[in-house]
Protein backbone atom coordinates (compact mmCIF):
# COMPACT_ATOMS: atom_id res chain seq x y z
CA UNK A 1 0.00 0.00 0.00
CA UNK A 2 1.05 3.56 0.32
CA UNK A 3 3.58 5.42 2.75
CA UNK A 4 1.95 7.69 4.93
CA UNK A 5 3.61 10.99 3.22
CA UNK A 6 2.45 10.06 -0.07
CA UNK A 7 -1.29 9.34 1.40
CA UNK A 8 -1.19 13.25 3.27
CA UNK A 9 0.69 14.68 0.36
CA UNK A 10 -1.74 13.45 -2.01
CA UNK A 11 -4.75 14.29 0.48
CA UNK A 12 -3.44 17.91 0.54
CA UNK A 13 -2.94 18.36 -3.06
CA UNK A 14 -6.39 17.29 -3.97
CA UNK A 15 -7.30 20.10 -1.03
CA UNK A 16 -5.74 22.47 -3.39
CA UNK A 17 -6.71 21.42 -6.34
CA UNK A 18 -10.61 21.51 -5.93
CA UNK A 19 -11.26 25.15 -5.22
CA UNK A 20 -8.66 25.98 -8.33
CA UNK A 21 -10.96 23.58 -10.52
CA UNK A 22 -13.85 24.52 -9.41
CA UNK A 23 -12.76 28.43 -9.98
CA UNK A 24 -12.19 27.70 -13.13
CA UNK A 25 -15.51 25.79 -13.73
CA UNK A 26 -17.07 28.66 -12.42
CA UNK A 27 -18.89 26.64 -8.86
CA UNK A 28 -17.91 29.08 -6.29
CA UNK A 29 -20.14 26.91 -4.14
CA UNK A 30 -17.55 24.14 -3.98
CA UNK A 31 -14.73 26.40 -3.35
CA UNK A 32 -17.15 27.26 0.20
CA UNK A 33 -17.03 23.33 0.35
CA UNK A 34 -13.40 22.82 0.44
CA UNK A 35 -12.69 26.09 3.12
CA UNK A 36 -15.40 24.28 4.91
CA UNK A 37 -13.39 21.07 4.60
CA UNK A 38 -10.13 22.95 5.65
CA UNK A 39 -11.85 24.46 8.90
CA UNK A 40 -13.33 21.49 9.99
CA UNK A 41 -9.72 19.70 9.22
CA UNK A 42 -8.43 22.14 11.60
CA UNK A 43 -11.08 22.19 14.48
CA UNK A 44 -10.34 17.93 14.22
CA UNK A 45 -6.44 18.98 14.50
CA UNK A 46 -6.90 20.84 17.38
CA UNK A 47 -8.87 17.87 19.04
CA UNK A 48 -6.31 15.36 17.50
CA UNK A 49 -3.59 16.43 19.91
CA UNK A 50 -6.01 16.02 22.87
CA UNK A 51 -7.58 12.80 21.98
CA UNK A 52 -4.97 11.61 19.53
CA UNK A 53 -1.80 12.47 21.41
CA UNK A 54 -3.06 12.86 25.01
CA UNK A 55 -5.73 10.06 25.08
CA UNK A 56 -8.33 12.52 26.66
CA UNK A 57 -11.76 11.79 25.42
CA UNK A 58 -13.04 15.74 25.26
CA UNK A 59 -16.86 15.49 24.11
CA UNK A 60 -16.77 19.40 25.09
CA UNK A 61 -14.32 20.70 22.04
CA UNK A 62 -18.01 22.16 20.42
CA UNK A 63 -17.25 24.88 23.67
CA UNK A 64 -13.68 26.36 21.95
CA UNK A 65 -14.63 25.87 18.48
CA UNK A 66 -17.56 28.24 19.40
CA UNK A 67 -16.10 30.20 21.85
CA UNK A 68 -13.73 31.03 18.69
CA UNK A 69 -16.67 31.64 16.70
CA UNK A 70 -18.34 34.24 18.95
CA UNK A 71 -15.10 36.02 19.79
CA UNK A 72 -15.08 36.69 15.51
CA UNK A 73 -18.82 37.25 15.86
CA UNK A 74 -19.08 39.35 18.78
CA UNK A 75 -16.10 41.96 17.63
CA UNK A 76 -17.47 42.44 13.92
CA UNK A 77 -21.01 42.90 15.63
CA UNK A 78 -18.93 45.84 17.41
CA UNK A 79 -17.56 46.92 14.71
CA UNK A 80 -20.09 47.30 12.11
CA UNK A 81 -22.57 48.66 14.94
CA UNK A 82 -19.64 51.38 15.82
CA UNK A 83 -19.94 51.02 19.49
CA UNK A 84 -17.42 50.11 21.63
CA UNK A 85 -17.34 46.41 23.49
CA UNK A 86 -16.21 47.80 26.37
CA UNK A 87 -16.18 51.52 27.99
CA UNK A 88 -14.71 50.65 31.77
CA UNK A 89 -12.06 50.45 32.83
CA UNK A 90 -10.79 51.67 29.58
CA UNK A 91 -12.40 51.73 26.13
CA UNK A 92 -12.32 48.79 23.59
CA UNK A 93 -14.21 48.79 20.31
CA UNK A 94 -14.79 46.12 17.85
CA UNK A 95 -12.90 44.98 14.67
CA UNK A 96 -13.39 43.25 11.52
CA UNK A 97 -9.44 42.55 11.06
CA UNK A 98 -8.51 39.28 11.36
CA UNK A 99 -5.39 39.62 12.84
CA UNK A 100 -6.98 40.82 15.53
CA UNK A 101 -9.70 38.92 15.97
CA UNK A 102 -7.70 35.22 15.65
CA UNK A 103 -5.66 36.61 19.06
CA UNK A 104 -8.66 37.64 20.60
CA UNK A 105 -10.13 34.08 19.68
CA UNK A 106 -7.00 32.03 20.72
CA UNK A 107 -6.77 33.57 23.78
CA UNK A 108 -10.41 33.14 24.93
CA UNK A 109 -10.30 29.63 24.11
CA UNK A 110 -7.64 29.39 25.58
CA UNK A 111 -8.86 30.60 28.55
CA UNK A 112 -12.09 28.54 28.59
CA UNK A 113 -9.93 25.55 27.88
CA UNK A 114 -7.67 26.42 30.85
CA UNK A 115 -10.69 26.36 33.09
CA UNK A 116 -12.43 23.51 31.87
CA UNK A 117 -9.54 21.36 31.61
CA UNK A 118 -8.16 22.21 35.32
CA UNK A 119 -11.38 21.30 36.65
CA UNK A 120 -12.06 18.06 33.91
CA UNK A 121 -8.38 16.88 33.96
CA UNK A 122 -8.71 15.66 37.72
CA UNK A 123 -11.44 12.81 36.53
CA UNK A 124 -10.35 10.00 33.75
CA UNK A 125 -12.82 7.92 31.43
CA UNK A 126 -15.99 8.32 31.42
CA UNK A 127 -15.91 11.05 33.77
CA UNK A 128 -13.98 13.14 31.95
CA UNK A 129 -16.18 12.42 28.60
CA UNK A 130 -19.09 13.52 31.14
CA UNK A 131 -17.51 16.67 32.43
CA UNK A 132 -16.31 18.35 29.24
CA UNK A 133 -19.51 17.89 27.52
CA UNK A 134 -21.05 18.89 30.61
CA UNK A 135 -19.02 22.35 30.32
CA UNK A 136 -20.17 22.45 26.52
CA UNK A 137 -23.91 22.22 27.29
CA UNK A 138 -23.01 25.12 30.00
CA UNK A 139 -21.18 27.10 27.34
CA UNK A 140 -24.24 26.55 25.03
CA UNK A 141 -27.18 27.49 27.35
CA UNK A 142 -25.54 30.44 28.23
CA UNK A 143 -24.99 31.92 24.65
CA UNK A 144 -28.71 30.63 24.04
CA UNK A 145 -30.03 32.87 26.81
CA UNK A 146 -27.47 35.72 26.28
CA UNK A 147 -29.87 38.60 24.16
CA UNK A 148 -26.78 40.69 23.97
CA UNK A 149 -25.63 38.57 21.16
CA UNK A 150 -28.58 37.10 19.86
CA UNK A 151 -29.26 34.42 22.10
CA UNK A 152 -30.73 31.86 19.99
CA UNK A 153 -31.23 33.51 16.87
CA UNK A 154 -27.30 34.04 16.59
CA UNK A 155 -25.29 36.72 15.17
CA UNK A 156 -24.83 38.03 11.90
CA UNK A 157 -21.61 39.07 10.42
CA UNK A 158 -22.64 41.41 7.47
CA UNK A 159 -19.04 41.59 5.73
CA UNK A 160 -16.35 39.06 6.26
CA UNK A 161 -13.57 40.15 8.65
CA UNK A 162 -10.62 41.85 6.79
CA UNK A 163 -7.05 40.11 5.95
CA UNK A 164 -4.55 42.58 4.59
CA UNK A 165 -4.02 42.39 1.30
CA UNK A 166 -6.50 40.36 0.63
CA UNK A 167 -10.16 40.44 -0.63
CA UNK A 168 -12.24 37.82 2.07
CA UNK A 169 -15.04 37.62 0.08
CA UNK A 170 -13.65 36.33 -3.11
CA UNK A 171 -14.32 32.57 -1.67
CA UNK A 172 -10.53 31.45 -3.34
CA UNK A 173 -8.78 34.26 -1.43
CA UNK A 174 -10.82 33.38 1.77
CA UNK A 175 -10.13 29.04 0.87
CA UNK A 176 -5.89 30.19 0.87
CA UNK A 177 -6.47 31.91 4.58
CA UNK A 178 -8.43 28.45 6.16
CA UNK A 179 -5.92 26.39 3.77
CA UNK A 180 -2.85 28.59 5.36
CA UNK A 181 -4.15 28.44 9.06
CA UNK A 182 -4.75 24.36 8.42
CA UNK A 183 -1.63 23.60 7.29
CA UNK A 184 0.19 25.84 10.21
CA UNK A 185 -2.02 23.83 13.01
CA UNK A 186 -1.05 20.80 11.60
CA UNK A 187 2.59 21.97 11.48
CA UNK A 188 2.37 23.05 15.22
CA UNK A 189 0.57 19.40 16.23
CA UNK A 190 3.76 17.56 13.95
CA UNK A 191 6.32 20.02 15.61
CA UNK A 192 4.65 19.44 19.56
CA UNK A 193 4.05 15.18 18.82
CA UNK A 194 8.08 15.02 18.44
CA UNK A 195 9.16 17.46 20.92
CA UNK A 196 10.10 16.23 24.46
CA UNK A 197 6.35 17.54 25.86
CA UNK A 198 4.89 15.49 23.20
CA UNK A 199 6.47 12.21 23.36
CA UNK A 200 5.87 12.49 27.41
CA UNK A 201 1.79 13.37 26.36
CA UNK A 202 2.29 9.92 24.20
CA UNK A 203 3.95 8.37 27.16
CA UNK A 204 1.19 9.65 29.63
CA UNK A 205 -1.54 7.98 27.84
CA UNK A 206 -0.04 4.73 28.08
CA UNK A 207 1.04 4.77 31.97
CA UNK A 208 1.15 7.44 34.40
CA UNK A 209 2.98 6.54 36.63
CA UNK A 210 5.54 5.75 34.74
CA UNK A 211 5.69 9.57 33.43
CA UNK A 212 6.09 10.07 37.14
CA UNK A 213 8.88 8.31 37.58
CA UNK A 214 10.91 10.17 34.88
CA UNK A 215 10.53 13.87 36.78
CA UNK A 216 6.96 14.90 34.61
CA UNK A 217 3.40 15.97 36.68
CA UNK A 218 0.98 14.08 33.90
CA UNK A 219 -1.67 16.80 35.00
CA UNK A 220 0.54 19.68 33.84
CA UNK A 221 1.43 17.95 30.73
CA UNK A 222 -2.50 17.12 29.45
CA UNK A 223 -3.50 20.21 30.91
CA UNK A 224 -1.16 22.34 28.48
CA UNK A 225 -2.39 19.81 25.50
CA UNK A 226 -5.52 20.72 26.37
CA UNK A 227 -5.09 24.38 26.18
CA UNK A 228 -3.47 24.40 23.35
CA UNK A 229 -5.82 22.04 21.70
CA UNK A 230 -8.47 24.00 22.47
CA UNK A 231 -6.70 26.92 20.85
CA UNK A 232 -6.33 25.38 17.23
CA UNK A 233 -10.21 24.63 17.69
CA UNK A 234 -11.02 28.22 18.49
CA UNK A 235 -8.97 29.40 15.87
CA UNK A 236 -10.84 27.09 13.70
CA UNK A 237 -14.17 28.76 14.83
CA UNK A 238 -13.53 32.22 14.33
CA UNK A 239 -13.04 31.18 10.73
CA UNK A 240 -15.99 29.05 10.20
CA UNK A 241 -17.86 32.05 11.90
CA UNK A 242 -16.51 34.39 9.14
CA UNK A 243 -16.75 31.44 6.32
CA UNK A 244 -20.88 31.15 7.21
CA UNK A 245 -20.75 35.36 8.54
CA UNK A 246 -22.97 33.94 10.91
CA UNK A 247 -22.25 32.63 14.17
CA UNK A 248 -25.25 30.83 16.55
CA UNK A 249 -25.06 28.59 19.82
CA UNK A 250 -25.21 25.58 17.32
CA UNK A 251 -21.68 25.78 17.39
CA UNK A 252 -21.45 25.26 20.92
CA UNK A 253 -24.12 22.27 20.24
CA UNK A 254 -23.31 18.85 21.77
CA UNK A 255 -23.47 17.83 17.99
CA UNK A 256 -20.78 19.94 16.93
CA UNK A 257 -18.23 18.15 19.55
CA UNK A 258 -19.45 15.10 18.30
CA UNK A 259 -19.00 15.55 14.27
CA UNK A 260 -15.33 16.98 15.02
CA UNK A 261 -15.09 13.80 16.96
CA UNK A 262 -16.17 12.12 13.90
CA UNK A 263 -12.97 13.91 11.97
CA UNK A 264 -10.58 12.83 14.16
CA UNK A 265 -12.09 9.61 14.46
CA UNK A 266 -12.63 8.45 10.31
CA UNK A 267 -9.33 10.01 9.83
CA UNK A 268 -7.32 7.83 11.93
CA UNK A 269 -6.67 8.69 15.66
CA UNK A 270 -3.30 10.57 16.71
CA UNK A 271 -2.59 10.68 12.57
CA UNK A 272 -1.11 14.24 11.74
CA UNK A 273 -3.29 14.47 7.93
CA UNK A 274 -6.55 11.87 9.71
CA UNK A 275 -8.81 15.04 10.19
CA UNK A 276 -8.38 16.25 6.86
CA UNK A 277 -9.49 12.73 5.69
CA UNK A 278 -12.01 13.22 8.11
CA UNK A 279 -13.67 16.60 7.31
CA UNK A 280 -13.07 15.64 3.49
CA UNK A 281 -15.08 12.46 3.75
CA UNK A 282 -17.62 13.98 6.14
CA UNK A 283 -18.16 17.00 3.60
CA UNK A 284 -18.27 14.51 0.76
CA UNK A 285 -20.84 12.44 2.25
CA UNK A 286 -23.01 15.82 3.35
CA UNK A 287 -23.13 16.94 0.26
CA UNK A 288 -23.20 13.79 -2.28
CA UNK A 289 -25.56 11.88 0.30
CA UNK A 290 -27.72 15.17 1.96
CA UNK A 291 -29.30 15.74 -1.61
CA UNK A 292 -30.32 12.12 -1.56
CA UNK A 293 -31.52 11.48 1.06
CA UNK A 294 -32.33 13.73 4.39
CA UNK A 295 -31.23 10.29 6.69
CA UNK A 296 -27.85 10.56 5.17
CA UNK A 297 -26.76 11.11 8.33
CA UNK A 298 -27.51 7.17 8.71
CA UNK A 299 -25.28 6.16 6.39
CA UNK A 300 -22.02 7.93 8.20
CA UNK A 301 -23.23 6.16 11.33
CA UNK A 302 -22.60 2.95 9.19
CA UNK A 303 -19.33 4.11 8.31
CA UNK A 304 -18.21 5.59 11.53
CA UNK A 305 -19.16 2.06 12.76
CA UNK A 306 -16.77 0.25 9.47
CA UNK A 307 -14.24 2.25 10.66
CA UNK A 308 -14.31 1.95 14.39
CA UNK A 309 -14.90 -2.31 13.98
CA UNK A 310 -12.30 -2.91 11.45
CA UNK A 311 -10.32 0.25 10.78
CA UNK A 312 -8.56 0.99 13.59
CA UNK A 313 -6.06 3.53 12.13
CA UNK A 314 -9.44 5.14 10.49
CA UNK A 315 -8.98 5.95 6.47
CA UNK A 316 -5.32 6.81 6.75
CA UNK A 317 -4.80 3.34 8.29
CA UNK A 318 -6.47 1.74 5.56
CA UNK A 319 -4.93 3.81 2.57
CA UNK A 320 -1.48 2.53 4.30
CA UNK A 321 -2.41 -0.54 5.91
CA UNK A 322 -0.78 0.37 8.88
CA UNK A 323 -3.23 0.09 11.41
CA UNK A 324 -0.68 2.41 13.83
CA UNK A 325 1.01 5.17 13.66
CA UNK A 326 4.25 5.41 12.07
CA UNK B 1 29.78 8.32 54.43
CA UNK B 2 26.78 10.45 54.49
CA UNK B 3 23.68 8.95 53.78
CA UNK B 4 21.58 9.85 50.49
CA UNK B 5 18.51 8.12 51.15
CA UNK B 6 17.41 7.47 54.54
CA UNK B 7 14.63 6.17 55.37
CA UNK B 8 13.84 5.69 58.80
CA UNK B 9 10.62 3.51 61.16
CA UNK B 10 8.51 3.93 57.85
CA UNK B 11 5.34 2.73 57.79
CA UNK B 12 2.74 2.41 55.45
CA UNK B 13 -1.19 1.24 54.45
CA UNK B 14 -2.81 0.01 51.64
CA UNK B 15 -6.17 1.49 52.53
CA UNK B 16 -6.94 -0.37 56.04
CA UNK B 17 -4.38 -3.17 56.15
CA UNK B 18 -0.86 -2.37 56.85
CA UNK B 19 1.92 -3.51 54.46
CA UNK B 20 4.66 -1.71 56.14
CA UNK B 21 5.89 -1.94 60.30
CA UNK B 22 8.79 0.03 60.25
CA UNK B 23 11.58 0.03 57.35
CA UNK B 24 14.80 1.56 58.22
CA UNK B 25 16.96 2.31 55.14
CA UNK B 26 20.44 3.98 54.26
CA UNK B 27 21.78 4.41 50.90
CA UNK B 28 25.13 6.57 50.79
CA UNK B 29 26.57 8.11 48.42
CA UNK B 30 27.88 6.26 45.53
CA UNK B 31 27.33 3.21 47.73
CA UNK B 32 24.80 0.55 45.56
CA UNK B 33 22.51 -1.42 48.55
CA UNK B 34 20.53 -4.50 48.19
CA UNK B 35 16.33 -4.57 49.24
CA UNK B 36 16.17 -8.46 50.13
CA UNK B 37 13.35 -10.49 50.94
CA UNK B 38 10.82 -12.94 49.80
CA UNK B 39 7.75 -12.45 48.13
CA UNK B 40 5.57 -10.16 49.81
CA UNK B 41 7.76 -8.56 52.31
CA UNK B 42 7.18 -5.07 51.43
CA UNK B 43 10.00 -4.44 48.51
CA UNK B 44 7.79 -2.79 45.66
CA UNK B 45 5.83 -1.18 48.66
CA UNK B 46 8.76 0.27 49.83
CA UNK B 47 10.22 1.37 46.65
CA UNK B 48 6.57 2.60 46.04
CA UNK B 49 6.84 4.83 49.13
CA UNK B 50 9.97 6.10 48.28
CA UNK B 51 9.05 7.04 45.27
CA UNK B 52 5.55 8.96 46.88
CA UNK B 53 3.15 6.70 44.56
CA UNK B 54 2.51 5.58 47.88
CA UNK B 55 2.06 7.94 51.02
CA UNK B 56 3.23 6.28 54.20
CA UNK B 57 1.81 6.92 57.27
CA UNK B 58 4.53 6.98 59.81
CA UNK B 59 8.68 7.53 59.99
CA UNK B 60 10.82 9.63 57.65
CA UNK B 61 11.80 9.26 54.33
CA UNK B 62 15.01 12.06 53.56
CA UNK B 63 16.85 12.04 50.24
CA UNK B 64 19.89 13.92 50.08
CA UNK B 65 18.86 15.71 53.75
CA UNK B 66 15.24 16.79 52.25
CA UNK B 67 12.46 15.32 53.43
CA UNK B 68 10.32 13.57 50.63
CA UNK B 69 6.72 13.34 52.51
CA UNK B 70 5.03 16.58 51.06
CA UNK B 71 6.71 15.66 47.61
CA UNK B 72 4.01 14.72 44.75
CA UNK B 73 5.40 11.56 42.94
CA UNK B 74 7.12 13.21 40.13
CA UNK B 75 8.90 15.93 41.78
CA UNK B 76 10.25 13.25 43.70
CA UNK B 77 12.15 12.19 39.94
CA UNK B 78 13.24 15.39 39.50
CA UNK B 79 14.66 15.23 42.88
CA UNK B 80 17.00 12.80 41.55
CA UNK B 81 15.69 9.54 41.99
CA UNK B 82 15.52 7.67 38.92
CA UNK B 83 13.08 3.86 39.13
CA UNK B 84 13.73 1.45 37.41
CA UNK B 85 9.82 -0.19 37.69
CA UNK B 86 9.07 -3.30 37.85
CA UNK B 87 7.72 -5.22 34.94
CA UNK B 88 10.04 -3.01 32.83
CA UNK B 89 7.18 -1.91 30.54
CA UNK B 90 8.48 1.15 28.37
CA UNK B 91 6.16 3.61 26.27
CA UNK B 92 5.52 0.67 23.61
CA UNK B 93 4.07 2.86 20.68
CA UNK B 94 6.91 5.14 20.98
CA UNK B 95 10.55 4.21 19.31
CA UNK B 96 13.90 3.80 21.57
CA UNK B 97 14.85 7.33 20.62
CA UNK B 98 11.40 8.67 21.38
CA UNK B 99 11.46 7.22 24.84
CA UNK B 100 14.53 8.21 25.96
CA UNK B 101 14.30 11.93 24.51
CA UNK B 102 10.81 11.91 26.80
CA UNK B 103 12.60 11.52 29.86
CA UNK B 104 15.38 13.69 29.29
CA UNK B 105 16.83 16.25 31.84
CA UNK B 106 20.57 18.08 31.36
CA UNK B 107 23.49 16.32 32.54
CA UNK B 108 25.96 13.39 31.77
CA UNK B 109 23.53 11.00 30.53
CA UNK B 110 22.33 11.57 27.14
CA UNK B 111 21.40 9.37 23.94
CA UNK B 112 25.05 8.86 23.34
CA UNK B 113 25.78 7.82 27.13
CA UNK B 114 22.89 5.64 27.32
CA UNK B 115 24.03 3.69 23.75
CA UNK B 116 27.09 3.38 25.11
CA UNK B 117 26.56 1.44 27.77
CA UNK B 118 23.92 -0.40 26.14
CA UNK B 119 24.72 -0.76 22.34
CA UNK B 120 22.00 -3.34 21.43
CA UNK B 121 19.76 0.04 21.87
CA UNK B 122 22.23 2.24 19.58
CA UNK B 123 21.43 -0.30 17.10
CA UNK B 124 17.60 -0.18 17.47
CA UNK B 125 17.12 3.52 17.77
CA UNK B 126 13.95 4.00 15.77
CA UNK B 127 12.57 0.48 16.26
CA UNK B 128 9.26 0.74 18.07
CA UNK B 129 10.16 -0.29 22.10
CA UNK B 130 7.06 -2.41 22.33
CA UNK B 131 8.87 -4.53 19.43
CA UNK B 132 11.85 -4.86 21.28
CA UNK B 133 12.86 -8.22 23.47
CA UNK B 134 12.38 -8.17 26.50
CA UNK B 135 15.87 -7.35 27.69
CA UNK B 136 15.80 -4.84 25.50
CA UNK B 137 12.76 -3.51 26.94
CA UNK B 138 14.48 -3.93 30.35
CA UNK B 139 17.69 -2.00 29.06
CA UNK B 140 15.97 0.45 27.79
CA UNK B 141 13.60 1.25 30.76
CA UNK B 142 16.80 1.32 33.07
CA UNK B 143 18.17 3.90 29.74
CA UNK B 144 14.85 6.09 30.60
CA UNK B 145 15.83 6.34 34.12
CA UNK B 146 19.29 7.33 33.31
CA UNK B 147 18.32 10.45 31.21
CA UNK B 148 16.83 11.55 33.88
CA UNK B 149 19.84 12.43 35.42
CA UNK B 150 19.82 10.33 39.30
CA UNK B 151 21.65 10.89 42.01
CA UNK B 152 19.93 7.42 43.11
CA UNK B 153 18.86 4.50 40.65
CA UNK B 154 16.72 2.28 41.91
CA UNK B 155 16.20 -1.01 40.36
CA UNK B 156 13.28 -3.34 41.05
CA UNK B 157 13.40 -6.88 39.65
CA UNK B 158 15.21 -5.68 36.89
CA UNK B 159 16.33 -8.84 35.53
CA UNK B 160 13.20 -11.10 36.36
CA UNK B 161 12.21 -13.33 33.64
CA UNK B 162 15.22 -12.52 31.40
CA UNK B 163 17.32 -14.96 29.70
CA UNK B 164 20.41 -15.74 31.39
CA UNK B 165 22.55 -14.30 28.97
CA UNK B 166 21.06 -11.32 28.99
CA UNK B 167 20.88 -11.34 32.40
CA UNK B 168 24.58 -11.19 32.41
CA UNK B 169 24.87 -7.89 29.85
CA UNK B 170 22.65 -6.17 32.24
CA UNK B 171 24.20 -7.19 35.93
CA UNK B 172 27.69 -5.82 34.04
CA UNK B 173 25.66 -2.54 33.37
CA UNK B 174 24.48 -2.23 36.68
CA UNK B 175 28.36 -3.13 37.69
CA UNK B 176 29.53 -0.48 35.55
CA UNK B 177 27.57 2.28 36.83
CA UNK B 178 28.07 0.99 40.18
CA UNK B 179 31.56 2.06 39.43
CA UNK B 180 31.08 5.16 37.72
CA UNK B 181 29.97 6.17 41.57
CA UNK B 182 26.01 6.23 40.85
CA UNK B 183 24.16 5.09 44.21
CA UNK B 184 21.69 2.29 43.91
CA UNK B 185 18.88 0.22 45.51
CA UNK B 186 18.54 -2.61 43.89
CA UNK B 187 15.69 -5.69 44.31
CA UNK B 188 16.23 -8.63 43.04
CA UNK B 189 15.82 -12.67 43.41
CA UNK B 190 19.45 -13.43 42.00
CA UNK B 191 21.47 -13.52 45.71
CA UNK B 192 24.34 -14.21 44.29
CA UNK B 193 24.49 -11.48 41.46
CA UNK B 194 22.90 -9.09 44.39
CA UNK B 195 26.26 -9.65 46.27
CA UNK B 196 28.56 -9.16 43.17
CA UNK B 197 27.07 -5.38 43.10
CA UNK B 198 25.97 -4.89 46.75
CA UNK B 199 28.28 -3.00 49.30
CA UNK B 200 25.07 -3.34 52.02
CA UNK B 201 21.99 -5.78 52.09
CA UNK B 202 19.04 -4.92 53.72
CA UNK B 203 16.51 -7.80 54.59
CA UNK B 204 12.53 -6.93 55.03
CA UNK B 205 10.13 -9.73 56.83
CA UNK B 206 6.72 -8.71 57.09
CA UNK B 207 6.90 -5.26 55.77
CA UNK B 208 9.70 -4.89 58.40
CA UNK B 209 13.80 -4.63 58.08
CA UNK B 210 14.96 -7.18 59.88
CA UNK B 211 18.82 -7.46 58.90
CA UNK B 212 21.04 -4.89 57.83
CA UNK B 213 24.87 -5.24 57.10
CA UNK B 214 28.18 -5.36 54.73
CA UNK B 215 27.19 -7.94 51.83
CA UNK B 216 30.08 -10.08 53.18
CA UNK B 217 28.51 -10.80 56.74
CA UNK B 218 25.56 -12.08 55.04
CA UNK B 219 25.57 -15.06 56.48
CA UNK B 220 24.00 -18.71 55.51
CA UNK B 221 22.25 -18.45 58.47
CA UNK B 222 20.38 -15.02 57.59
CA UNK B 223 19.79 -16.27 54.39
CA UNK B 224 18.01 -19.74 55.36
CA UNK B 225 16.23 -17.76 57.88
CA UNK B 226 14.86 -14.72 55.54
CA UNK B 227 15.08 -15.54 52.08
CA UNK B 228 14.33 -19.06 52.06
CA UNK B 229 17.94 -20.42 50.94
Amino acid sequence: MFRETTVNTALVAILVAVPLVAQAAGEPFIITLATKVAIFAMAGVGLNIALGYGGLVSFGHAAFFGIGGYAAGILASHAQSYTPLMTWPFAIGGTQQMLIIWPVALAASGIAALVIGALSLRTSGVYFIMITLAFAQMVFYFAVSWPAYGGEDGLPIYVRDKFPGLNTLDPLQFFAVAFACFLLAVLVSVVLSRSRFGLALQGARQNVERVRAVGIDPYRLRLVAFVISGMITGLAGALYADLNRFVSPSMLSWQTSGEIMVFVILGGVGRHFGPLAGAALFILLEHELGSVSEYWQFLLGLLLLLVVLFAHGGLIGVLTRRPHRD
Amino acid sequence: MSALLELSRVTAFYGESQALFGVDLQVGEGEAVALMGRNGMGKTTTIRTIMRMLRHSDGSIRFSGRDLGPLASHRVARAGIGLVPEGRRCFAPLSVEENLVSAARSGPWDIAAVTRLFPRLGERLSQKAGLLSGGEQQMLAIGRALMTNPRLLILDEATEGLAPVVRQEIWAAIRDLKSAGLSILVVDKSIRELASVADRCVVLEKGESVWAGATGDLTHDVTARYLGV
